[in-house]
């Protein structure tokens, strides 16, 4: 039999408090779990924040190449600017700058520092002041998207080596051999050799990927299943496989050349000497010694060491898109001053382009306007009547519960289905034009009305029944009730809730991408009927580009849609702080 | 022979700038009933809650004065709330069962506090709290039902029993029958006095009836003062205060 | 010359309301207070008239696509005529006011009528598509259930589809996997983040906590798509790699991270919610029996949340299921059917994605994509009819 008495003194007893250290603590692990469930959402929106913003800043400025240009009178026709090839003139402007860079693919090279629109850029000025023509101007052309990246060292750097020794310039033929009085390339050796293993530890990694497939292949195979379609990739699978091995095993053996004379190429790092502007690419390294062909000018026969500089591009001419070429002449054109940097004015001002450095952000911004336009019209003008017929004239039927029954679930649907929604009915049945602001709107409107119906009817039942009850005792009708003092008391919170039920829509891309807004659309919409893209597709559409350009691009449009939102709900704030009332 | 066993000195209790108790002081007496009456809001419920500190879930509440347990301060920094509500169970106005079976709302306490070691243990201090709380035979047959699904008589008493199973010291009841029908009030009114005899038990009510009949302390209460304390007899006979005799003769309330 | 026949609409409305107006005033001999119904009401009740007939013949009109000249005769013609008929009879008696209020009655009603057409439009077109599919198939409704082989357009012949191929099994594991590993990120973190905020924070840290998780919560998805394939994927990539794991670029667990993200918010704000309508008097019983916050809110608060919470949950799982941007951009797209979640899987609505943006012809890609969409959209709908139901009874046992 138990005694209460007894277990009351077990209140006091040393286990108890034993006990009860126990508990409090436990109490602080479930409140450390919450303040660690609290941090890990605030860092991922740290880091999300700072990924995106942290891209965007590569899109802030662009880099233009200054060069003086010719406008010849003989190539312009004053009377028919347009028609001039000023992409020809640029190109033997940049011909005539660098007389030694020669050969057909290191001249496409060269021609490829400035982007295809400098050219139509020069030819807009000259159409608007054709005084210019005759006259030798000095012209900022839009660096390419490529000379871009390297101006802001998106690909590594070209960078000087330390060196000891004086050297000497023999040329035999095309071919220069430099000899230095030290060892200057050794360390060079030793990265190289580094780097050619690890390159084909890499290959090897590849090839063990293939042949893990090929295994699956043969087995489905081997189990009779489409035999002759998986032989034959589990053959391919194979072939790749040996291919890598046999890459990798070249790369091994490269490295492991134990010669004077080592060979550099396209896989190790790219290595130069350079005096002034003029550079000798070394197509092969010994420790004191090296040789290239020149490109420009060496006049001298050798040179002290504190006259030459000996440079390394640590980064193999493989794993980046500018090329030794394009990255002597950029670094030529910047020890010249002659690259110039501005605020990314094209970002903003242009619309799509394949480009990178053409695209911008305005056409698809002006393409929202018009979707959010259209969204904006049919969701407020259809959502703040059945707001009222719901609130204030439909009973309390199975009809009107089975209405608000729909708006619930309609607001729960997946926005994938309002895009199929827009495509059969819209696009499909009514026939509407594909990737337009007015279809896109009215899906998003469809997508936004629940928000706004149920945004609009709390902001109806706030209304006390006290206004009601005065205006009906003045004689008013049921809807003058409604309209002349329910309504407009109620707005606030109406607009409050349809501007974050804009926001919503503002971001939404999967309902777009189904209604076909996902085409490439340079011009910038005049209007709801014109084809359009919308921000957060354009964002998707960019993400998808494989230019590395377009990467920070993407990022910095997300942080102008980033910006609209902020803004919009913002705004919200604002008004419900404002209109906020206590009844 | 009873001895003190709540003794409050100069209690003060602020909510932000709310006096909402003034210097009260008053002896709360072992094995004995007292009662806690005056009209709404005169502070009586507040200084309930004071005796097992569950002002202190409020942020903006701030006591100030001595109350002593058995000599000892409950306010002191040594002293956890958890463990002196074990040992001062409270009953609401409201029944207030968790959603969850008679049997474990019964067993709650005593597993928290890990008064018994083992399962037989445990259903004979279930067993012993339903009886005592004169509920046992209503429920003996349906003890994994829910809580919730008792009427609100029985929810209250099986709160009672949930407070008597973690075997407390005193017993604090806030009006636990003014939301019951008269059946039920008289149902738990018998069995305050049966428990009594165990425990110090403290009970707030606005029914000077409900106070005559089960107390033998009455404390009058009147806007944040403790007007009149002393035997219940007294008090309803004889009060020496206007006020008290105001209120008891339905002047105001 | 659509615009022009609108606008011609809109004219001819506010011209018999005018007429209306003076019609009624004219009636009334000048003494207003002869009406039954104030001037205005005549004059609207006209306007509405020729504005509801005019719109309707427009948009029939467009319909049909006539000549324009044809179509605004036609629709000139039919509400002037409307109009002439709303003023022929006015006299004092006239109930314009009656009349006019109800039709702006019946436009609130139709309005209101526009979310169950919105439905119903759902349902026909993924139905009718779905429909058409399955015919094509012979019905092998059970090869497109339980299949486990998707390719969909690979076994092509003149515009029919090899039932074989047509399975959406893997598509469903690949969805299920997405939105496990999305639930096992959101449902501990959105409820701990709920319960430590509504049960321990002070003010200050709810002020703080609230708009970041909001911020969070309005962030759109195809930032998040871009967030998980610029960034999460590639660590996830690396991390793999120090450990000697295949992770690929497009992988599973780098989609359902960040979806998982992603719907933190929301189940925290409804678990929130429903914790806090959970009665105060139950934690004050709880605490008055000594128990600690912790214990009163793991056996008191929790389970009597219980209901709520497992719809916030299912909520949950609902919007992980139907999201579409963060799956295309870092999920994959390849119909693997694997367990492994390091690989690329790819999902129903990926596969919707692919097949309507994709270059097949439309009306062949619309069948299989049509009822990928119908699955989905049954799914979560029971899904939310479930929570909804579930949330209902809670908040009956509690209100």
């Amino acid at each position: 039999m138990i005694s209460m008495t007894e277990l009351s003194k077990k209140h006091v007893s040393p286990e108890s408090a034993a006990r009860l250290k126990k508990r409090k603590s436990a109490q602080k692990r479930l409140q450390m779990l919450g303040i660690m469930a609290i941090t890990i959402s605030g860092l991922a929106l740290v880091t999300l924040l700072w990924s995106v913003f942290g891209k965007a800043t590569g899109a802030i400025t662009e880099s233009y190449i200054e060069m003086t240009i010719e406008l010849d009178a003989d190539e312009i026709d004053r009377d028919n600017i347009r028609a001039a090839n000023f992409s020809g003139m640029a190109k033997s402007m940049l011909k005539d700058s660098f007389p030694y860079v020669s050969g057909r693919t290191p001249r496409r090279q060269m021609y490829d520092l400035i982007s295809v629109g400098a050219a139509f850029e020069l030819r807009d000025m000259v159409m608007e002041n054709p005084s210019l023509v005759g006259q030798t101007i000095t012209f900022e052309f839009l660096a390419s998207d490529i000379a871009d990246l390297y101006l802001k060292h998106s690909y590594g750097q070209i960078e000087a080596a330390p060196h000891t020794g004086d050297i000497s310039l023999v040329t035999e033929g095309k071919v220069t051999t430099i000899q230095s009085s030290a060892p200057d390339f050794a360390p060079l050796l030793v990265s190289v050799r580094a780097g050619l293993h690890a390159k084909a530890e890499g290959l090897r990694t590849q090839a063990q990927m293939q042949e893990n497939g090929r295994v699956v292949f043969d087995q489905r195979a081997a189990d009779g299943e489409d035999v002759e379609v998986n032989l034959a990739e589990a053959i391919r699978r194979g072939a790749a496989r040996d291919q890598f091995y046999a890459q990798a095993d070249e790369l091994d053996a490269l490295a492991a050349q134990q010669g004077a004379v080592f060979d550099l190429d396209s896989r190790t790092a790219s290595v130069f000497v350079r005096v002034g502007d003029s550079w000798i690419k070394l197509e092969t390294i010994s420790e004191t010694s090296g040789s290239g062909e020149i490109l420009g000018e060496f006049t001298q026969d050798s040179y002290a060491a504190a006259d030459w500089e000996l440079m390394v591009y640590a980064t193999p001419e493989t794993a980046r898109k500018v090329s030794d070429i394009q990255a002597m002449l950029l670094e030529n054109l910047r020890d010249a001053d002659k690259i110039v940097t501005h605020f990314n004015t094209h970002f903003f001002t242009a619309g799509d382009s394949r480009e990178p450095e053409l695209a911008g952000v305005w056409g698809a911004a002006v393409g929202s306007f018009w979707t959010m336009m259209v969204t904006v019209i049919f969701a407020f003008f259809i959502g703040v009547p059945a707001a009222i017929y719901l609130e204030e004239f439909a009973g309390d039927s199975r009809a009107t519960r089975f209405v608000e029954v729909n708006i619930n679930n309609l607001a729960a649907v997946p926005s994938i289905v309002f895009g199929l929604l827009g495509l059969s009915v819209f696009i499909g049945f009514f026939g509407m034009h594909r990737s337009s602001p007015i279809v896109g709107g009215i899906v998003l409107g469809i997508m936004t009305l629940p928000v706004i119906i149920i945004a609009a009817r709390a902001a109806i039942k706030a209304v006390p029944p006290s206004i009601r009850d005065g205006a009906m005792a003045l004689g008013a009708s049921d809807l003058q009730v409604s309209m002349h003092h329910v309504l407009p008391l109620s707005m606030p919170g109406i607009l409050t809730g349809t501007i974050l039920g804009m926001a919503r829509a503002l971001g939404e891309t999967a309902p777009l991408i189904m209604i076909g807004m996902v085409a490439f659309i340079v011009d910038i919409p005049d209007g709801p009927t014109d084809n359009a893209t919308v921000l957060p597709v354009q964002i998707f559409r960019w993400a998808d580009f494989p230019e590395r350009a377009f990467e920070a691009r993407t990022a910095a449009a997300i942080v102008v849609l980033l910006l609209f939102l902020f803004v919009m709900n913002f705004a919200a704030i604002i008004l419900r702080k404002r209109f906020e009332r206590r009844w | 022979m009873t001895n003190v066993k709540i003794s409050n000195r100069h209690v003060d209790v602020y909510y932000g700038d709310n006096h909402a108790i003034k210097d009260v002081s008053i002896d709360i007496l072992d094995k004995t009933v007292t009662a806690f009456i005056g009209p709404s809001g005169c502070g009586k419920s507040t200084f309930l809650r004071c005796l097992n500190r569950m002002n202190d879930t409020i942020s903006s509440c701030r006591i100030t004065g001595d109350i002593l347990m058995d000599g000892e301060d409950i306010y002191a920094k040594s002293v956890d709330p958890v463990q002196l509500r074990a040992r001062v169970g409270m009953v609401f106005q409201k029944p207030n069962p968790f959603p969850k079976s008679i049997y474990d709302n019964v067993a709650y306490g005593p597993k928290i506090h890990g008064l018994v070691d083992n399962k037989t243990d445990l259903d004979e201090v279930v067993e012993l709290s339903l009886k005592r709380a004169a509920i046992w035979k209503e429920v003996k047959d349906r003890l994994n039902e829910s809580g919730t699904s008792l009427s609100g008589g029985q929810q209250q008493r099986l709160c009672i029993a949930r407070a008597i199973a973690t075997a407390p010291e005193v017993l604090l009841m806030d009006e636990p029958a003014s939301a019951l029908d008269p059946i039920a009030t008289a149902q738990i009114e018998e069995l305050i006095d049966e428990l009594r005899h165990q425990y110090s038990v403290v009970i707030v009510t606005h029914s000077m009836q409900q106070a005559a009949r089960v107390s033998q302390k009455t404390a009058f209460f009147h806007m944040g003062d403790m007007v009149e304390y002393g035997d219940t007899t007294e008090i309803f006979t004889n009060p020496v205060d206007q006020r008290t005799q105001d209120y008891i003769t339905g002047r105001f309330g | 010359m659509t615009f022009l026949t609108a606008l011609s609409i809109v004219a001819l409305a506010v011209l018999f309301y005018n007429f209306s107006r003076i019609r009624a005033i004219s009636a009334a001999n000048g003494v207003q207070a002869n009406l039954h119904s104030r001037p205005s009401y005549h004059g609207l009740y006209s306007f509405l008239w020729v504005f509801l007939v005019g719109v309707t013949a427009l948009i029939i009109g467009s319909i049909l696509t006539p000549h324009p000249m044809v179509l605004f005769g036609v629709v000139a013609g039919l509400s002037a005529a409307v109009g002439i008929w709303t003023t022929r009879g006015i006299t004092a008696e006239t109930r314009a006011r009656n009349k006019a209020e109800r039709i702006v009655t019946g436009i609130l009603w139709a309005c209101a009528g526009v979310a169950v057409l919105t439905t119903i439009g759902i349902i026909l077109s993924l139905v009718f598509e779905t429909y058409n599919f399955f015919e094509s198939l012979g019905w092998r409704v059970d090869k497109f259930l339980f299949g486990t082989r998707w390719s969909p357009l690979s076994g092509l012949q003149d515009g029919v589809m090899d039932p074989d191929r047509v399975g959406i099994l893997p598509l469903m594991v690949g969805t299920l996997m997405i939105t496990a590993i999305a639930m096992i990120i959101a449902a501990p973190i959105g409820l701990l983040a709920a319960i430590y905020l509504s049960e321990f924070a002070s003010q200050r840290v709810r002020g703080w906590v609230k708009p970041m998780l909001e911020v969070l919560a309005g962030i759109p998805t195809v930032v998040y798509g871009f967030f998980a394939a610029i960034t999460v994927a590639p660590l996830l990539r690396e991390t793999g790699d120090l450990f000697g794991l295949k992770i690929a670029s497009e992988s599973a667990l780098a989609a359902g991270i960040v979806i998982g993200i992603m719907i933190i918010p929301s189940i925290s704000s409804l678990a929130d919610d429903v914790i806090n309508s959970v009665p105060q008097s139950l934690r004050d019983g709880s605490l008055a029996l000594g128990a600690t916050k912790a214990e009163t809110i793991r056996q008191v608060v929790i389970p009597a949340a219980l209901p709520g919470i497992f719809s916030a949950m299912l909520l949950g799982v609902s919007r992980a299921i139907g999201e579409t941007m963060i799956v295309v951009m870092a999920a994959g797209q390849g119909a693997n059917l694997t367990a492994n979640p390091f690989e690329a899987v790819t999902t129903i609505t990926v596969q919707i994605v692919m097949l309507i943006t994709g270059d097949t012809d439309a009306s062949t890609a619309a069948g299989p994509a049509f009822s990928l969409a119908f699955t989905l959209f049954c799914v979560t709908l029971v899904l939310n009819i479930v929570a909804m139901r579930v949330v209902r009874k809670y908040r009956e046992a509690y209100d």
